[in-house]
């Protein structure tokens, strides 16, 4: 299958990003970051999912040297993020949660900025600049004010700044967040733009299932600081279980026997007037089950069959109750003015 | 969509790949080792960044007309109502008062005002006086806003994007510090200015004595911008900041020589205006523009201004590798 074979290829690249027991802990309050490890390789989209203030912004500001980890380490195409994190800032780029741009400046201007703080020269920055705000679609509003920008602009303008260094890797948090649909699925294009035509390497959170099964190669459901679950979306949803299928048969009689000897299937339940079956690869059972039955001169009359959901695997790992979390004061007032200007 | 030119933006992967290769461990960077960023022709000097820092702060302080207008018209205000209702000249002068009785001729009266004047203020007239120790106040009331704007970096997120950039975060602080030195100078060049044509003495106005007063003025700005930026470092409240703020710089300026003699103070007022950098600050000023007497040496007070400088803009530094990031 070609898509293994691409998550093979994926496997044997090189590292960019190791991550080892990284544990943050903020005084007097609970573990945010509670020993997650992980490898990030070259050309990898990996997400971070999970639900508010399970710690993924927490990982995102220590792998980017904002926060400071209380224990354990990281390197980043080499540079540990503690010793040399200078070297690690050059490296990486960063999209934040919030709208970072100066508001009072231009979109070029904030961009030729935050060029000048990687010290690139204006003669590289200047172009680069320009090629930037062509990628992201904002070449005919460059020379706005941010302030007169839409929250979908601001967003766009945020990835073309995290772009200006050309990172070996790409954090980006949240970058769908308080978006309209349109925007979203621009955002989503100009990520997969940078993983399929330069092979970029991207470290994203998100608490969008859809988001992250469209987009990333390993998705990491982290829940209370902790990794719960790592994987390919495929390996996630297969660790549910297998496929469901639903049957049902013309005959009153008993056919449960007969289904759980065909090959694929895991394990089938009686319900009222249909058969729910779990099964290895759905496409393949589906046929089986039904070649089976008629062998016996049985009728199939309904089958359905569902493939598990990202919805389903998330809320296998993290479960259903709901979190009310204990947050930052200050996080909750940036998301919600984050929130606010994207409507705009 | 129009795309980068693919080969230019997968550079970057291309050569960590070298180096991880070549070198691997991080400490043989600096040996030479192939970077990911010597094609981007990187300057990697302190320098770069804080004058993109700086260079920010002003611009985005002189871009909006109305900023220009307050700039200047604040200055106006402050001498011209202030400067001007403070007329303690004409407490004496003019047969404001008299013995009865004695029938003192006005000659005398303006005379000993005169006198009372200049050995009080060190100039004959109370406006002259005031004018220099307004360039400080405007110097301070600039400097406190260096402070507050590192505080909105830090709410509206800024803060935390350069703190994800490789700029130094000593550049971070003295960005701001220095925008603020600028700003400073401008509105005290304006203050100047307007004091000379509302009427300030001119007689002993020299070109040396305004760099020298401007010199001195730099020094403060650079000490008291430093001082307000170290409080805001860690700050996430404006209000709070706000609050800190007034209650400082009011008490900064009534404690020093800029509004009144210190001579005439108390002596536990005095004792506090002594280690007010503001008090010398106005004292080359006093010296230098209006050939007054100082309460201090010239040579000490820039010796003094220099350490308060050196001091703030130090442990401003020093404070911002550890606070900056938490």
């Amino acid at each position: 299958m070609l898509e293994t074979q691409a998550v093979e290829k994926l496997r044997a690249a090189p590292a960019v990003l190791t991550v080892e027991h990284l544990t943050k802990v903020f005084e007097g309050r609970t573990k945010a970051v509670d020993d997650i490890s992980f490898t990030l390789r070259e050309g990898e989209i990996l997400g971070l999912l999970g639900p508010n203030g399970a710690g993924k912004s927490t990982t995102i500001k220590m792998l980017t040297t904002v926060l400071k980890p209380t224990s354990g380490k990281a390197e980043i195409g080499g540079y540990d993020i503690l010793k040399h994190p200078t070297e690690v800032r050059r490296i990486v780029g960063v999209v934040p949660q919030e709208y970072t741009a100066d508001e009072d400046m231009t979109g070029r201007g904030n961009i030729v900025l935050c060029a000048d703080l990687y010290g690139i020269s204006r003669s590289v920055s200047v172009p680069r600049a320009a090629e930037l705000l062509k990628l992201v679609e904002l070449e005919a509003s460059g020379d706005r004010k941010v302030s007169t920008y839409s929250g979908g602009m601001r967003r766009r303008l945020e990835l073309a700044c995290g772009l200006i260094n050309r990172p070996r890797l790409l954090f980006l948090d949240e970058p769908t967040l308080g978006l309209d649909v349109q925007t979203r699925a621009a955002v989503w294009e100009y990520i997969k733009t940078l993983k399929n035509e330069y092979g970029m390497t991207l470290l994203m959170t998100t608490h969008y299932l859809e988001e992250a099964g469209a987009l990333c190669d390993t998705i990491a459901i982290i829940d209370r600081g902790k990794i719960v679950k790592i994987g390919s979306p495929d390996e996630l949803k297969e660790s549910l279980g297998g496929d469901i299928i639903e049957i049902a048969v013309k005959e009153d009689a008993d056919v449960e026997g007969i289904i759980s000897n065909v090959p694929l299937v895991k394990s089938v339940k009686k319900l009222e007037g249909y058969y729910r079956i779990k099964a290895e690869l759905g496409e393949e059972a589906t046929p089986a089950v039904i070649e089976a039955l008629r062998s016996k001169g049985y009728h199939v009359t309904r089958i359905s069959l569902t493939k598990p959901s990202m919805d389903e695997v998330y809320l296998e790992y993290t479960g259903r109750t709901l979190r009310d979390a204990e947050a930052d004061s200050e996080e909750v007032r940036k998301q919600r003015f984050t929130m606010m200007r994207a409507r705009r | 969509m129009e795309k980068m030119s693919r080969d230019e933006i997968t550079n970057a992967p291309e050569k960590g790949l070298t180096r991880s290769q070549v070198g691997g461990a991080p400490g043989g960077a600096a040996a030479g080792t192939v970077h990911v960023e010597e094609t981007d022709k990187l300057n990697k000097s302190v320098l770069h960044g804080l004058w993109a820092l700086t260079w920010r702060e002003i611009r985005k302080a002189y871009q909006t007309p109305i900023l220009v207008f307050m700039t200047v018209i604040q200055p106006i205000i402050w001498l011209g109502l202030f400067g001007k209702a403070f007329n303690l000249g004409s407490v004496f002068t003019g047969g404001s008062f008299n013995i009865p009785g004695l029938n003192i001729p006005k000659q005398v009266l303006d005379q000993l005002s005169s006198q009372m004047l200049q050995s009080t203020f060190g100039t004959s007239d109370y406006f002259s006086f005031l004018a220099v120790g307004m360039l400080t106040f405007v110097l301070v009331f600039t400097c406190m806003f260096s402070g507050m704007s590192i505080v909105w970096d830090r709410r509206f997120g800024f803060l935390e994007k350069l703190l994800g950039t490789p700029v130094s975060r000593g550049a971070i602080v003295m960005g701001k510090v220095l925008s603020s030195v600028v700003k400073s100078f401008i509105q005290a060049a304006i203050v100047l200015v307007i004091a000379v044509l509302l009427g300030m003495s001119v007689t002993d106005l020299s070109v040396v004595g305004i760099l020298g007063t401007f010199a001195a003025l730099f020094l403060l700005a650079l000490g008291l911008s430093s001082l307000f930026v170290m409080l805001a470092l860690r700050s996430t409240d404006w209000q709070q900041q706000m609050a800190i703020m007034n209650l400082l710089n009011l008490p900064l300026l009534f404690a020093s020589n800029a509004l009144f003699p210190t001579k005439l103070m108390p002596s536990w007022l005095q004792d506090v205006a002594k280690v007010n950098p503001i008090s010398y600050g106005v004292d080359v000023g006093r010296q230098l523009l209006l050939g007054s007497p100082g309460f201090s040496t010239l040579a000490f007070d820039f010796t003094y201004l220099a350490g308060f400088a050196v001091l703030f803009s130090a442990v401003g530094i020093v404070l911002s590798w550890r606070l900056l990031s938490k």
